[in-house]
């Protein structure tokens, strides 16, 4: 086992080189500059001597193969460098983010979890009856709408809502507080787009339930409790959903690690100042460290994830650690 | 929208317009107190004023300084009513109109108790007209006319120019002149980068990356009795949706840069007199350049042509209703001492009042030129407000004269970067200012290499000749005639560039907020020392 560990974790080695490659080089092909974009974005004149200045005070009048082995050797030391648009710590302006983001992607995942399972179940046992078709409808529905667009309906409804029951429009706090500072504002303002994200994961997890659920009822263990007579709740819920579940939470584990980085429009849409929007205003910012970093942070992420569930199957069923 | 709704969301606008007007009239009494909550759409990359040239700095980090001379708040729409701040009295110049000495306030404090004196004032400058190596002066070039600063006592500071200058004022007016203090500055020419320390109305209270700056009143300023507000909140929201909603739902009072007449109307449609917009033309331009390296563009009539096919006036009407564009003008902000007057201007290329006749003009010189059905691609920003919007009308104007364009639409980054490289027929662009200052707001049309907004790709001497004649005047109708000279050369004679709409700005914001007035500028005006909040409406 500790072999096929080690070989494993050898493997993030070439998978984390080759990602810093790509982006390195992906984000100095898209056209645009950080010096011209930050001096003249708004329409404002810009004398081009302080644009070049501006090159020079980040480093990016220096060839690109030094400005790689800045990137790469500081990321094995576990620096990041500074942003080049706030000239603030790299490290210390993901951690502030942090915190939000997995907040939300607990929250999302725990929603999500909550509709798959039940949803899924159900659909399994009322296999081809309108039950399963309302349920298929609604999770094929979480699939189709995208999260951004159910997120600014939310909003609409809320104010539409409050304006006709209270009389004055209300809508979920913008800025964030932290759940032990304040537990109540915290979750009006994160619950909205934890049921928007959650209801949108939901959809593939329900989908996966329902199949595994389905394949789990046709085995002959499952047979063999109903002609002992066991409770058909009982024969659900020990027999068929414990033994379908390992399909989901692999599906439901890797959908967390992408909510971890990959919120980004729905943490625009509801102004969370998350990791998710830290990316798009540093790629639109053209912040060549802050986008190397945090892509090389979700592609850790992804590995690391990747890496447990391997462990995970190797642990659960040992022909996996031996045939390789 | 139909007809009888929009003239219900207009009537519903003028109303709380004139409501606010007759409320202001009636000399309201400010109320003390309060938090003032408003959105802003994007993030200042740092607090450095000298440094930056973004609006975002300025919404929430101007109220925690004082600058020198500004525009009148109580008269912010005006274009040449200067105050003082931090001086007594806005000084006549001598010495031939090359000497101003400005007296400083007496009993000015910085937020940590250091007095704040004349050499403080003088460093500030030096820091933005003469920055030491490795420091960034976005705006040092608009100072040329300064050959230097001294302060000979705590009380006095004295500018000498190299020339006369009209332009000298308002660039000293202009809203990024944060006065910073000396020893801050001696300590480290860039410690102002990353921390905040005035003399403004309201004290820095803390920075969340991303999320908001949050300021509490001084109660040492040394304007008495000002602020009103106990403190502010700048909340970051890039999304538009997101900011109208946020002033919807009461969760800010104010976006101060702008929104779009879509998000006016709803506004006033869902809170009616709960809202209250108040509206002005923006010293903003969207600018039309064709490139003159590439063929056919470096034929001076079919750069005429483009400009004539344009019916501004109409435009105007139309577009006005959809986008944030208004005024038709030439490249002096309209209304401004130094701008042509409407008759003046309909004798401009493309500013003709029969456009009739403009477009037959406009497809004999396409003949003439030997490009009867000249078809090109325009680049332009990938942005609605007011960029494709206007790109849109404009590809159906041109239509009308036998000219088939195609819109590419790029994101800001990849617009910059295809205008810079030249990659372009003709380019889409804005000329956006904080104080209104033609004299200095024009360089944007100067030749290639003179101005680094220039994308045309062109020399003109003649051009350059009437723009340094023109800086170094003292006498404004001399100044105003050299202005008309310099515009009919760029925009008709030459045709290097056109300016298609004056941008304008909208502002709805909630009506217990008082004591705000808009100013042409998204720049300008923006301490909030005079507003307050008063709910008991």
């Amino acid at each position: 086992m500790a072999k096929y560990v080690i070989k494993r974790l050898l493997l993030m080695i070439p998978t984390l080189f080759g990602a810093a490659i790509l982006v390195f080089l992906l984000m100095r092909a898209i056209p645009g500059d950080i010096c011209y974009l930050r001096m003249a974005g708004g329409g404002a004149s810009v004398d081009l001597d302080v644009v070049r200045q501006c090159r020079v005070d980040l480093g990016l009048d220096r060839p690109l193969w030094v400005q790689f082995w800045d990137f790469i050797s500081g990321f094995l030391v576990g620096d990041f460098g500074k942003s080049m648009w706030t000239g603030q710590p790299i490290f210390h302006e993901v951690a502030l983010r942090f915190e939000l983001s997995l907040q939300i992607a607990i929250m999302a995942t725990a929603v999500s979890i909550l509709i798959a399972i039940p949803l899924g179940t159900i659909s399994a046992v009322k296999q081809d009856t309108w039950v399963d078709y309302a349920v298929r409808t609604f999770s094929i529905a979480g699939i189709a709408v995208p999260s951004f667009w159910l997120g600014i309906l939310i909003i609409l409804g809320i104010l539409i809502t409050s304006k006709a029951w209270f009389g004055q429009s209300w809508m979920p706090p913008i800025t964030y507080r932290p759940i032990w500072v304040d537990p109540w504002y915290n979750l009006s303002m994160l619950i909205w787009p934890a049921l928007a994200t959650g209801y949108r994961y939901s959809a593939v997890a329900t989908r996966m339930t329902r199949s595994a659920v389905l394949e789990v009822l046709r085995e002959d263990y499952v047979r063999t409790a109903r002609a002992k007579g066991v409770f058909e709740t009982l024969v659900i819920r020990r027999h068929a959903l414990r033994n379908a579940l390992l399909p989901v939470i692999t599906v439901i584990g890797i959908e967390f690690a992408f909510l971890m980085g990959g919120l980004v429009v729905t943490e625009q849409v509801f102004n969370l100042n998350g990791i998710g929007k830290l990316f798009v205003e540093s790629v639109e910012n053209h912040d060549y460290n802050m986008t190397q970093s945090l892509v090389m942070l979700v592609v850790a992420i992804f590995a690391l994830m990747n890496f447990l569930v391997d462990i995970f199957y190797a642990w659960l069923d040992p022909r996996i650690r031996y045939v390789r | 929208m139909n007809g009888r709704r929009t003239r219900s969301v207009v009537c519903l606008a003028l109303g709380a317009l004139l409501a606010a007007t007759g409320a202001a009239n009636a000399k309201e009494e400010p109320k003390r107190g309060g938090i003032l909550k408003f959105v802003v759409p994007d993030e200042p990359p740092s607090f450095d004023g000298h440094r930056e040239t973004t609006f975002a700095l300025i919404h929430p980090i101007a109220p925690f300084y004082s600058v020198l001379i500004r525009i009148n708040p109580d008269n912010p729409a005006s274009l040449t009513d200067f105050v003082c701040d931090l001086c007594t009295e806005v000084p006549k110049p001598v010495d031939g109109g090359k000497t101003y000495t400005f007296k400083i306030r007496k009993g000015v404090k910085f937020h940590d108790g250091s007095p704040l004196t004349a050499k403080d004032v003088e460093a500030t400058f030096r820091h933005i007209v003469f920055p030491a190596e490795g420091v960034l002066s976005a705006r040092k070039a608009q100072f040329s006319m300064i050959e230097s600063i001294t302060s000979p006592d705590d009380e006095t500071v004295v500018f000498k120019l190299k020339h006369p200058s009209g332009a000298f004022i308002p660039v000293l007016a202009n809203p990024y002149n944060f006065v910073y203090s000396k020893a801050k500055l001696d300590q480290d020419p860039r410690w102002y980068e990353a921390n905040v320390m005035g003399s403004g109305p309201f004290v820095f209270d803390k920075r969340e990356a991303g999320a908001r700056v949050t300021g509490k009143a001084n109660k040492n300023y040394y304007h008495k009795g000002l602020p009103y507000l106990d403190g502010f909140e700048a909340i970051f929201a890039k999304k538009q949706s997101l900011r109208v909603q946020a002033i919807r739902g009461d969760q800010a009072a104010i976006e101060f840069r702008g929104f779009p007449p879509k998000s006016r109307d709803d506004l006033v449609r869902a809170l009616g007199k709960d809202i209250t917009v108040q509206e002005s033309d923006w010293n903003c331009g969207l600018v039309l350049t064709p490139n003159h390296s590439r063929k056919p563009f470096d034929d001076v009539r079919v750069r005429r042509a483009l400009t004539l096919a344009l019916d501004r006036w109409g435009g105007s009407h139309d577009l006005s209703k959809i986008a944030i564009v208004k005024a038709a003008g030439g490249l002096v902000f309209p209304g401004h001492p130094l701008g042509m007057t409407k008759e003046e201007l309909q004798k401009v290329a493309g500013y003709w009042p029969d456009i009739e006749k403009s477009r037959a003009e406009a497809r004999r010189l396409l003949q003439e030129a030997g490009h009867p059905n000249l078809s090109f691609t325009f680049l332009n920003r990938a942005t609605d407000q007011p960029y494709t919007i206007v790109g849109t009308w404009m590809i159906d104007q041109w239509k009308k004269v036998g000219i088939s364009a195609k819109m590419r639409n790029e994101a800001t980054a990849g617009w910059f970067a295809g205008l810079r490289a030249g990659d372009f027929d003709v380019g889409v662009t804005a000329n956006c200012q904080s104080i209104v200052n033609p004299l200095l707001d024009v360089a944007y049309y100067l030749p290639t290499g003179r101005s680094g907004q220039q994308m045309g790709v062109f020399k003109d001497p003649e051009l350059e000749k009437i723009y340094d004649s023109m800086i170094k005047l003292g006498d404004v109708a001399e100044q105003k005639a050299l202005m008309a000279r310099f515009e009919r050369r760029v925009m008709d004679e030459e045709a290097h560039n056109f300016q298609i709409f004056w941008w304008y700005r909208i502002i709805p914001h909630r009506s217990y907020l008082k004591g705000w007035k808009i100013s042409p500028s998204h720049y300008l005006n923006q301490d909030l020392s005079g507003l307050w909040i008063d709910r008991d409406l």
